[in-house]
């Protein structure tokens, strides 16, 4: 199985083995006890995809004496372990299984927290929708032996069998819509569960009254049938919402939990980030994140500060310096003190602003929400008309009571319950192939109202990813050597130099790191050193700007790279394709202006905004919506979840930060940009499905309503009518799938010397 | 019109017993991993079941 990561990709990946797994405290933490000495730990392995995978990963666990069981779950992507806590009297250390799923080549992370509710209320759905099938099919298979000529004894001994099956469904399944119906009506408002209900019950209620009087006619399968097709589309509304979710959650990248606090006797202490009060020592090592704000006490570092200003450059700090909660420590240890608790830090700061930006999207309506306001009283006071009308003109309440309920029954929301769900589904299914995923219903409805586009610098147009760009004009024995010193830091330029050079041979002698500075070694040539030119070259020359790592040897320059951050592939022609979809496109970033400059006039993009805050994005989008546009934002950074939040509808790459991802409504897997034009139109594809799906429905009920009004709505009609509605529904959303692919963006490069695609493909 | 009697509860039985089989089904978690359910046949392992 060639499709496999952990072959191709394994030799690179095991050689980044040592970053980023959580630390064991934290996984401790992260686990549950399940009594009996075993506890149970959760890991989001976004890189599984096959089959070799699974037992790739499920083998090399099951072979660690500690672990009792080990499931893969490909639909989530997580892995679930079950281990012992101690074995032979020494206690297990949980970053032992995490490790092994490393070993194999794949990345393990821990998920936030809050996102394991499982989802209970899918299972109640797709019960109810089991329950209700099952009358649904035996109640018609009695109502089709009575249509065809059962006589009176029989025909009431199918009827009291009818009555039975149905009274337990319907109490089972119906909930969800009763419960629906009365929280609407508790507070004076209605919605499309109120007509459902009544129609439900009002339906039973007659079809009961006519056995007991040994009627010839009974409801029965079209209330449980009513039923069936309702809760089809609930759940698949639910799965909609649900399913996406949980991918975007498995891909979760770990932000910090805890950390490691210096007491003032000395003695160190693990501790969670709630409880890591101002003032309080904290020992942060390279590779992990800053959990609260602070200010150097001792040692110096690179500061990976995307987050802040989205900006790739590491930045270097030393003693007395403030640094943020969130930021990534890059090469050295720091030991800080805190200057701010948790929840007054940079990130909870971050946090409060996509809180306020909230309102913007919580006042828009869904679609089925803003049809179901007109429709609900509508059917109602056609159902109380035709009941005054047929009393007005026979007098006979049973039979107008039995056309109301025929109204009720005809007219309810049976299609546009599935309308609207089961073309988002098929959307999202095509969107997920695409590479795209989707959270929410509504945020195809919101992509295909848009007007404009606000796309973030770095991390979105760009790769975020610093590359060589003068590699043909240097020595390549330099640059081997270069490669070969840049293997031991975790700089993201060390890292761009090793990946340019490809294998690279070890360099022998003593190699030190020198944080804020470069890499030394001391080899029998002399002393290497690869770094800034201020420290490669003994002060020598102004320090230029981060973009450059000179090489040299005995202070004598050897080589100097040149580095760039480099497009996103299919930027350009993404910035094309929006503006033939009628669309603006414009940069919101928080790096200097040049820059920006510069990208905005390779792309063509004529509106463009530099140094903004996260609050200056978000007051952006906020002044775009107040123009009366509806924008898409497109962004990675923490610093961009706000703006993405305050925006109609936004967009993040797999590879954006936690937050960022989150924050989105869009996440889209493959780096190539076309995503985004391809989101957008599949959306507006899916908008005008819906309002086609609408169309029928009105349609149907503008042909059947009538014939119910007229008392020509015979039992069978009625069961006819509303199966046919809800499949001629469901026929037209299954042709989104088959519209043309061409605009779907084609799968990732695997090319020799690329990085290893990170994200699932 | 009396081999109904039978028959009926005969047929709401059989069907009854589908209806709980899925139940069982879904509350053992079969359906939780589509995806890892239809590799998870292609894998020739020692052919015992793993318990989760």
């Amino acid at each position: 199985m060639s499709c496999c990561a952990a072959g191709v990709e394994g030799a690179l990946e095991i050689e980044r083995a040592g970053q980023g797994l959580p630390a064991s405290e934290e996984l401790w933490l992260a686990s549950r006890a399940l009594g009996d000495g075993l506890r149970q730990t959760d890991l989001s392995v976004p890189g599984v995809h096959c089959g070799a995978c699974i037992t790739t990963i499920e083998g090399a666990l099951r072979k660690r004496p500690e672990v009792e069981r080990a499931r893969v779950n490909l639909s989530s992507r997580r892995v679930s372990v079950v281990w012992k806590e101690e074995l032979e009297g020494r206690r297990t250390d949980p970053l032992e299984i995490a490790r092994a799923i490393r070993g194999c080549g794949y990345e393990a992370h821990l998920f936030a927290a809050g996102e394991e509710e499982g989802d209970v209320l899918l299972k109640q759905l797709i019960r109810a929708v089991a329950v209700s099938g099952f009358a649904a099919t035996n109640i018609m298979l009695l109502s089709v032996s009575v249509w065809s000529g059962a006589d009176a004894a029989t025909r009431d001994l199918f009827h009291w069998i009818s009555a039975m099956i149905a009274a337990p469904a319907m109490i089972y399944s119906g909930r969800f819509f009763y419960q629906s119906a009365w929280n609407a009506l508790r507070h004076g408002r209605t919605n499309m569960d109120v007509p459902i209900a009544l129609a439900v019950t009002l339906s039973y209620g007659m079809s009961l009254h006519e056995t007991i009087s040994h009627g010839a006619h009974a409801w029965f399968d079209a209330s449980v049938t009513l039923l069936f097709f309702l809760l089809i589309g609930r759940t698949l509304d639910h799965m909609m919402r649900g399913r996406a979710r949980s991918a975007i959650s498995g891909l979760a990248r770990l932000s910090p939990r805890g950390a490691t606090i210096v007491n003032s006797d000395g003695s160190r202490d693990y501790r969670p980030v709630d409880e890591i009060r101002p003032g309080e020592r904290l020992l942060v090592a390279a590779g992990e994140r800053i959990p609260v704000d602070g200010c150097v006490l001792s040692g110096a570092t690179d500061l990976d500060r995307s987050v802040v200003n989205g900006e790739s450059a590491p930045v270097a700090v030393s003693v007395g310096d403030a640094v943020q909660a969130g930021t990534l420590n890059l090469t050295g240890p720091l030991t800080l003190e805190a200057t701010a608790a948790a929840r007054d830090s940079f990130l909870a700061e971050i946090t409060g602003l996509m809180e306020a930006a909230e309102g913007g999207r919580a006042r828009y309506r869904r679609i089925a929400d803003r049809a179901a306001r007109y429709y609900s009283p509508a059917v109602h006071l056609l159902a109380l008309l035709s009941f005054i009308g047929w009393m007005l003109i026979e007098g006979d309440v049973r039979h107008a009571m039995l056309i109301a309920v025929a109204v009720l029954i005809i007219t309810c929301p049976c299609a546009l319950g599935l309308a609207v769900p089961v073309v988002q589904v098929v959307a999202a299914g095509r969107l997920f192939q695409g590479g795209v995923m989707v959270k929410d219903g509504s945020a195809m409805e919101r992509l295909a109202e848009i007007d404009a586009v606000l796309l973030d610098k770095t991390g979105t147009l760009t790769m975020g990813e610093p590359r060589l760009t003068n590699a043909g004009e240097v020595d390549p024995g330099a640059l081997a050597t270069a490669a070969a010193l840049a293997l031991h830091s975790r700089h993201p330029i060390a890292t761009a130099l090793h990946e340019a050079s490809g294998a690279a041979q070890p360099l022998g002698g003593e190699i030190r790191e020198i944080p804020g500075a470069g890499i030394e070694a001391e080899t029998s040539d002399g002393v290497y050193r690869l770094g800034s030119r201020a420290f490669a070259c003994g002060g020598a020359g102004a320090a230029s700007g981060q973009s450059e790592a000179i090489l040299s040897l005995d202070g004598r320059e050897l080589a100097c790279f040149r580095f760039e951050d480099r497009l996103r592939p299919a930027a350009r022609e993404t910035v094309e394709d929006l503006s033939r979809l009628g669309l603006t496109a414009g940069i919101l970033s928080g790096d200097r202006e040049p820059v920006v400059a510069v990208l905005a006039r390779r792309l063509g993009i004529a509106t463009w905004r530099s140094e903004l805050s996260p609050r200056g994005k978000v007051e952006a989008c906020a002044a775009a919506a107040e123009g009366g546009h509806r924008v898409l934002m497109v962004g990675d950074g923490i610093n961009d979840a706000p703006a993405l939040r305050a925006a109609h509808v936004s967009m993040a790459p797999a590879t954006a930060a936690d937050v960022g991802r989150q924050a989105a409504d869009f996440v889209f897997m493959h780096q190539s940009l076309n995503a985004v034009p391809f989101a957008i139109e599949t959306s507006r594809r899916a908008g005008r499905l819906i309002r086609q799906n609408f169309a029928l429905a009105i349609g149907y009920n503008v042909i059947a309503v009538p014939v119910a009004i007229l008392g020509y709505a015979t039992p069978l009609v009625a069961a006819i009518a509303m199966s046919t509605s809800s499949l001629i529904v469901v026929f037209n959303a299954l042709r989104l799938k088959g519209l043309g692919t061409a605009a779907a963006p084609e799968s990732p490069p695997r090319a020799a010397g690329l990085r290893p695609v990170r994200s699932a493909s | 019109m009396n081999t109904l009697i039978y028959l009926i509860p005969i047929a709401l039985f059989l069907g009854a017993l589908g209806l709980a089989a899925f139940l069982w089904a879904l509350k053992s978690g079969q359906y939780e991993d589509l995806d890892g359910a239809s590799w998870r046949v292609l894998d020739d392992g020692d052919g015992k079941p793993e318990k989760d």
